[in-house]
């Protein structure tokens, strides 16, 4: 027998057998060769995966479990001693790997397993996350729906708008079924339901204040679960069959004017609040989430404040109605005053007249009385009489100026007069008096004083006949100095400065006595109407008392300041006043009327205006002589005969141009029977210049006896008329143009 | 063309000159002129008319007067009407119809027939020369104007 190096099996191999094995083999080969080539596939296409390495000896183990049972392919029949060498080989390789991968996936399995968890917590967290992303945004919207609110809250300071559109906001961002607004009464005993959402015009409907739940709504500020049986939530018909959705209350804070002081934050301790009532939809399954109670106290105190705007905005129309009703009633008022003292000035004048008219009847009369042959006795009644009555008269015509004086009605007369003049006639009219009392009076008129001023002369007389005359009258022994100067530097009144402007100039009068003299305290009351200083001596002496008063009025008026100086009781005084004047043009220049003045004609002497009428039967002289005086610029009217010339002379013609052509009187005649017309009126007479053609004495002297004017020769050149106008304007007469 | 405008101007001068020196206007009329202006721009223009329609007046209230037909011859009519004429003429400076005028009154008041009827045969020649003449005078005024000139002021010593 030959011993061989096969080996053989233990037992002969059943053919079937045999062949499943074998097949099976070879199919347990192709899966473990074909596993790992599916991993290597998968893992290249995935970029992730860890855990190479052991892919890489699984791979391996499954290799080689394959190579094994490829090869145990061979060992079924007989092999050779080389294959069973591979085939232990191999086996014994893939023990070795086997074992390797054992040993790493005990170290690899909790690995893979803690991902998985940790894949669970991700999944978990995002979840989570998703959850608190969907609460962030309906906190934003809910953020929005309150901001909407309230800019249309804030929209308007209408009250009533106000609490209207919440609710009606609040019903749609938050879907509510019913809101309303519980107002407390004028009383704060009770709520009164005041708005409503859905029902238009709610029923009076009032709950009393002090209720637990409303007590425990107005506790807090926030918005407050309330039970939806309770008064305040029972608004709609209670029907069975609906399950009432949830209430919510919250109190609306009602802030008061009086709560805002200047500088202080409102108190909170006595406040009123509204309550607002909150109701889901009933029959839904919705409830109170937090951000809707929150939106709902955000809105409450919004309201509050929109509120508080609209009360201050109605207070303040409230004073400005008031303001205009109290400018209304004070126009009204100031009218009426004015109306009143209209009143008054014509009463003033009225009665002014009606008592000066008696008044002068009485004088007069009593000054005749005086004349005539009287008893002692007769003599001393009437001369009381005329004393008396010319105190009144007096007096009246100083209340009257007073008064129109104080209402500033009254106004200066300007005119052009002479003060030197002036100052004569009223030391005059004094010097009677003074002689009696033998007081002397000096009157010193400064070099530089003007003559001719401009101011209003009557006053002026009156300011000084005042001041000059209460010198006297207070005086008993000594002389009085009147001084009248023009003054530059300031007075002693040291708010007053003197400026001497152009044509104006301050005139300053000092008046001094040595009589009674006053004391300095009584200074300032000497010009206060009704006052005198009540020394005895003076109050003998009559006066109202009004004629310093009167004085300084009309002082004031003329610009100027009046005082008086004195060194005390006894001392004497100095009565100072300062007034403004205008100077004249004509000042400094005689003008009397006695001098014929040379007459000078400027070269284009101003007719314009000049009114004449022209006379004259001839239809051309007519034309040419009006046509001359047109030409030097007079408002000519023509008449064609002397019964015209009649009717159409008025006081506005200055000259009458006639033309006497045919002798005899008839034409004189018209002269007369002007002057007759004029005798009234003797100053508006018109000039009448007779144009002629004659030349001789006897035409000359005939004008002259008939009273006209002037005698013209005609024809009369332009110069010759021009000369002629002059002259005859300046001297009203004119007999030389022959 | 100003040669042209200096032309009229020297003869409007002339012309002027030669009816002061043959005696038909005076100083009077120079007068009239001054009177003229802006504000009354044809013043001397209407001054004329009125005395030329004025001598037509009186010449036939003369006429009719001087008329024997009619019955005697009422000379105080007569002198009315030649009181008007020489004042009317004497207005403008007619030198030569006031001339006349005078005359004419004279033989008025000696009631002079003969005298009178021919004075106002020379009173109506004489006033329709002046009439003629002051015409072209005008004419010339209004070539000037018309030329773009100004009539020239005429001095006359």
């Amino acid at each position: 027998m030959e011993v061989c190096n096969c080996i053989e099996p233990q037992w002969p191999a059943d053919e079937l057998l045999m062949k499943y094995q074998y097949i099976s083999d070879f199919f347990i080969a192709v899966a473990y060769f074909s596993i790992p080539l599916e991993l290597i596939y998968f893992v290249k296409k995935s970029a992730v995966f860890p855990y190479r390495w052991v892919l890489v000896q699984f791979g391996a183990f499954i290799v080689l479990c394959g190579a094994t049972h490829l090869i145990n392919l061979w060992t079924f029949t007989t092999h050779s001693r080389t294959v069973a060498l591979v085939m232990t080989t191999a086996k014994v390789l893939t023990a070795v790997v086997s074992c390797a991968t054992a040993l790493m996936l005990v170290h690899i399995i909790p690995d893979l397993l803690s991902v998985k968890t940790r894949e669970m917590f991700l999944k978990n967290k995002a979840a989570e996350l998703d959850r608190e992303m969907g609460l962030i945004r309906t906190q934003e919207e809910t953020g929005r729906h309150v901001r909407m609110l309230t800019h249309e809250i804030r929209s308007t300071l209408d009250r009533h708008t106000i609490l209207k559109t919440t609710l009606v906001e609040l019903g749609r961002t938050l879907a509510l079924e019913e809101c309303a607004l519980w107002m407390p009464t004028r009383t704060g005993l009770e709520l009164q339901l005041s708005y409503t959402l859905r029902h238009q015009h709610p029923v009076e409907y009032t709950v009393p204040i002090q209720l637990p739940v409303i007590n425990q709504v107005f506790g807090t500020s926030r918005a407050v679960k309330i039970s939806p049986n309770s008064p305040v939530a029972r608004l709609r018909p209670v029907s069975g069959k609906y399950m009432l959705g949830e209430v919510v209350a919250v109190r609306v804070p009602l802030l008061h004017l009086s709560n805002f002081q200047i500088n202080d934050w409102p108190e909170l301790t006595t406040k009123r609040y509204a309550l607002m009532v909150l109701m889901l939809p009933s029959d839904s399954a919705r409830q109170w989430h937090v951000h809707e109670l929150e939106l709902v106290e955000v809105v409450a105190d919004q309201v509050a404040v929109a509120l508080s705007h609209a009360a201050i905005l109605e207070e303040s129309m409230r004073a400005r109605d008031l303001l205009m009703e109290q400018n209304v009633a004070l126009d009204l008022a100031r009218r009426e005053a004015e109306t009143a003292i209209r009143a008054r000035n014509d009463f003033l004048a009225v009665m002014n007249h009606e008592m000066r008219t008696p008044m002068h009847a009485i004088i007069a009369l009593s000054s005749l009385l005086q004349e005539t042959e009287l008893t002692p006795e007769q003599r001393l009644m009437v001369e009381t009489i005329l004393k008396s009555s010319n105190l009144l008269a007096t007096l009246m015509n100083d209340v009257l100026d007073l008064s129109r004086l104080e209402d500033g009605s009254l106004q200066l007369e300007l005119g052009t007069f002479n003060l030197h003049t002036l100052f004569r006639e009223v030391l005059n009219l004094i010097k009677p008096i003074a002689v009696v009392k033998k007081l002397p009076i000096t009157l010193n008129l400064a070099p530089d004083l003007p003559e001719f001023v401009v101011g209003d002369e009557k006053r002026l007389t009156q300011i000084i006949l005042n001041i000059v005359g209460n010198a006297v009258k207070f005086s008993k022994q000594g002389s009085i100095y009147v001084t009248a100067l023009v003054t530059k530097s300031g007075t002693r009144a040291p708010d007053f400065f003197v400026v001497p402007t152009g044509s104006h100039f301050y005139l300053r009068v000092k008046v001094k006595d040595s009589g009674a003299g006053i004391n300095p305290q009584d200074i300032p009351k000497l010009f206060t109407k009704f006052a005198q200083t009540q020394s005895l001596a003076t109050r003998s002496s009559g006066g109202s008392g009004l004629g310093l008063a009167i004085s300084k009025r009309f002082v004031n008026l003329m610009e100027g300041n009046i005082w008086i100086e004195s060194d005390g009781l006894g001392k004497g005084c100095m009565a100072i006043f300062d007034v403004k004047l205008g100077i004249s043009e004509q000042s400094n220049e005689s003008k009397q009327s006695g001098i014929p003045k040379v007459p000078a004609n400027p070269q284009h002497a101003n007719f314009t205006g000049l009114k004449v009428l022209v006379m004259d039967e001839n239809g051309v002289s007519r034309m040419v002589t009006k046509g001359l005086l047109v030409h030097l610029g007079c408002e000519v009217t023509t008449v064609s005969s002397s019964e015209e010339c009649l009717q159409v002379v008025s006081h506005e013609h200055k000259v009458v141009f006639m033309d006497i052509c045919l002798p005899g009187v008839e034409n004189y005649q018209i002269s007369l029977r002007i002057h007759e017309k004029f005798t009234k009126q003797r100053h508006q007479r018109p000039l009448l210049v007779a144009l002629t053609g004659n030349t001789d004495k006897s035409t000359k002297d005939k004008c002259m006896s008939f009273g006209l004017d002037g005698v013209l020769l005609k024809p009369v050149s332009l110069d010759n008329m021009r000369d002629v106008l002059s002259d005859l304007l300046e001297h009203r007469v004119l007999y030389e143009a022959m | 063309m100003n040669a042209g405008i200096a032309q009229l101007q020297m003869q409007f001068r002339d012309y002027t000159i030669s009816l002061y020196q043959q005696g038909f206007l005076d100083d009077q009329f120079t007068e009239l002129k001054k009177l003229q202006d802006d504000g009354s721009p044809d013043f001397v223009a209407e001054v004329l008319l009125l005395f030329f329609e004025d001598c037509v007046k009186l010449i036939g209230n003369m006429a009719r007067a001087l008329d024997k037909s009619t019955g005697t011859v009422d000379f105080s009519q007569v002198g009315a009407s030649v009181h008007q004429l020489k004042g009317s003429s004497s207005s403008v400076g007619a030198k030569r119809v006031k001339g006349l005028c005078v005359t004419f009154k004279e033989y008025c008041e000696a009631q002079n027939y003969e005298g009178c009827v021919r004075c106002l045969q020379q009173v109506d020649i004489e006033y329709k020369t002046l009439k003629t003449k002051l015409q072209d005078m005008f004419n010339l005024e209004k070539q000037i104007v018309q030329a773009g000139g100004v009539v020239p002021q005429v001095d006359i010593d």
